[in-house]
């Protein structure tokens, strides 16, 4: 039997907790593909959020640091600031990285730190059991709005790429999606891109993964791929917000 | 080496980068600026990196994540300042990294205000944040001592993978005195095998605070226990003054231990048997020192510039042995000679 796809050598070989259907299992495993391509897992240090994917030190075979509430640009800004030659990333959700942590991944950016992010947008709090994020959309029904979110209310949901594309610092910015294979492939050429471009110094590079989370938007896998490409991808457009070759750097 | 006059705050940056420490995450909060203005100025000179964070929440996250990547790092702020990092400062206990935090403290609660003051005592020996751990607290009350603790804190931190924290105040920040940069008192500590520099040739380094498991994360905090404990038994430092036949003794710390000394001088030449216990660690804090006077003092006094924070340390020192007053300003009073002189006199009389 000829072997055509193996697991990454930038994953353990633990089993990861996630949901069925949730999509964090892909993200994880492009960027780990990332790492390994570009031969950089024994630089790499990565730093766990807080949310679903506390435990990412569990599954990704490289160095790790575990970051408080938002705090994970903080701590990479730390950890790069030291070690400048080491690959540092940030792997957070929506509600780590677009409420709590607002601050420090605006901040990161700002400040051109030479970290990169991937930051998981599934529009809901997943560890905490299915509240609103930053991220949930115009009606979108959550435990803690459960009439639907309204705007007048709890005000608009955040498009973390078109506001940190604003920032100079911020030199590569560009929202994917994995809700089908053509997409995780685009999803994955833009984290080595965003790992390229680190490695050069270009500045702060962060990718927004448009992700999944069927059990608390309370859908099956499969429909939640719909669901995601019907109500995400009209609110949260696929593309390039800022790249050094756009701003000619 | 000559000595040189230098103001508390600016001999702490000073100090930090004698002991080595080259990384320095802070956000301005007075009366602590000349910290980092300090080592605005010095650090890149030194090869080392000065980042102003956007907030203290971020600076002390910024530490842990410096500190997690084997560096000898440091942070500075003032009370209100401090709070916001507690969040950081328990989980870098939790994760057993080593730093440096000063707090140079104002009155409190809230905004307070500017003026010195020693309220954040329970903040800073207490806990503070969440959770069953401890901060080594160093109270200098010289900027000789600001130079020689800092100095020390970063060996102490390294030693035992701890956050160790100078506890000082606006006065011994704002102050200028000579100071002398004495080599490093260099301890044994292990190399930063656990730090996350890359794998290379290892397995995997994961720093973390997280333990899922009940089991596992008592297990933790038994062994942070046994860490504290022996800190307790080897680190716990105070100095005491004419206590060897005092009839009153005297507790205070920083900046009130030099108000009470020159009080118990004047109190002396009036035939006051009066002596000092001056803790230099908060904590671990220097219960042993009650010992040696428990039998022939009468009564101890504390004196702080809080209303009553540090007293109930001294009480569980003596342990109901002996009565022990309190005397204390705040907000950003500072007691003078004659009403510490005062209290004693009344302690001294009540007896009669």
């Amino acid at each position: 039997m000829v072997k055509v796809w193996e697991k990454p050598e930038s994953l353990t070989d633990k089993v990861m907790h996630y949901c069925p259907g949730c999509t964090h299992g892909i993200i994880h495993k492009i960027t780990a593909e990332v790492m390994d391509e570009l031969g950089i897992r024994d630089k790499t240090i990565g730093v766990a959020p807080v949310g679903c994917s506390v435990l990412a030190y569990n599954y990704f075979n490289c160095d790790m640091q575990q970051a408080a509430h938002g705090r994970a640009p903080a701590v990479a800004t730390g950890i790069k600031r030291v070690n400048p030659d080491n690959a540092v990333f940030t792997y957070q959700g929506d509600g780590d990285l677009a409420s709590i942590g607002a601050a420090e991944i605006v901040h990161a950016a700002a400040r051109g730190e030479k970290i990169t992010t991937v930051f998981v947008n599934n529009a809901i709090y997943g560890m905490t059991g299915g509240q609103m994020a930053p991220t949930s959309l115009e009606k979108q029904v959550t435990t803690t709005s459960p009439y639907g979110r309204d705007l007048d209310h709890a005000g608009h949901p955040i498009k973390v790429s078109e506001m940190l594309s604003t920032l100079p610092g911020a030199v590569y910015i560009e929202r994917v999606s994995v809700h089908d294979v053509p997409h995780i492939l685009k999803a994955k050429k833009a984290i080595k891109k965003a790992f390229e471009y680190q490695l050069e110094g270009k500045g702060f590079t962060l990718v927004e993964v448009l992700s999944t989370c069927p059990t608390n938007w309370g859908i099956d896998p499969v429909e939640s791929l719909d669901w995601l490409k019907d109500n995400m991808l009209p609110y949260y457009p696929l593309g390039n917000f800022r790249s050094p070759e756009k701003e000619g750097k | 080496m000559g000595k040189t006059l230098m103001k508390g705050n600016e001999a702490i940056g000073e100090a930090a980068i004698k002991a080595g420490c080259r990384y320095f995450f802070g956000y301005p909060i007075t009366p602590q600026n000349e910290i980092p203005a300090y080592l605005a100025r010095r650090l890149p000179k030194e090869n080392g990196v000065f980042l102003q964070a956007e907030s203290e929440v971020s600076a002390i996250n910024m530490v842990y994540g410096a500190s997690g990547a084997g560096a000898r790092v440091m942070t500075s702020s003032s009370s209100p300042g401090i709070s916001l990092k507690t969040e950081g400062i328990s989980y870098i206990a939790g994760a057993q990294l080593p730093c440096v935090i000063v707090n140079i403290v104002r009155g409190g609660p809230g905004l307070g205000g500017i003026q010195p003051a020693q309220s954040d005592y329970f903040q800073a020996v207490k806990g503070g944040g969440h959770g069953d751990y401890r901060v080594v607290v160093l109270a200098p009350s010289t900027v000789q001592e600001l130079v020689d603790l800092t100095m020390d804190a970063f060996e102490i931190a390294d030693y035992y993978r701890n956050p160790v924290m100078i506890l000082g105040d606006g006065i011994l920040g704002q102050m200028m005195e000579p100071v002398e940069f004495k080599p490093l008192n260099k301890r044994d500590s292990k190399e930063k095998t656990w730090a996350t520099t890359g794998m290379k040739d290892r397995e995997q380094n994961v720093i973390n605070s997280l333990h899922m498991d009940p089991e596992g994360l008592e297990n933790h905090n038994i062994d942070l226990q046994e860490k504290y404990a022996e800190i307790t038994d080897k680190e716990a430092k105070s100095e005491s003054y004419k206590t060897e036949d005092a009839d009153i003794v005297i507790t205070a710390y920083g900046t009130t231990s030099r108000i009470c000394r020159t009080a118990i001088d004047q109190l002396r030449e009036e035939g006051i048997k009066v002596g000092m216990i001056r803790p230099i660690t908060l904590w671990p804090f220097p219960a042993d020192a009650f010992e040696d006077v428990i039998d022939s003092a009468s009564k101890f006094l504390t004196v702080e510039m809080s209303l009553g924070q540090m007293v109930e340390d001294v009480k569980l020192a003596v342990d109901g042995r002996k009565p022990v007053e309190f005397y204390g300003r705040t907000g950003g009073m500072i007691p003078s000679v004659e009403e510490v002189k005062e209290k004693v006199k009344e302690l001294v009389g009540g007896e009669k």
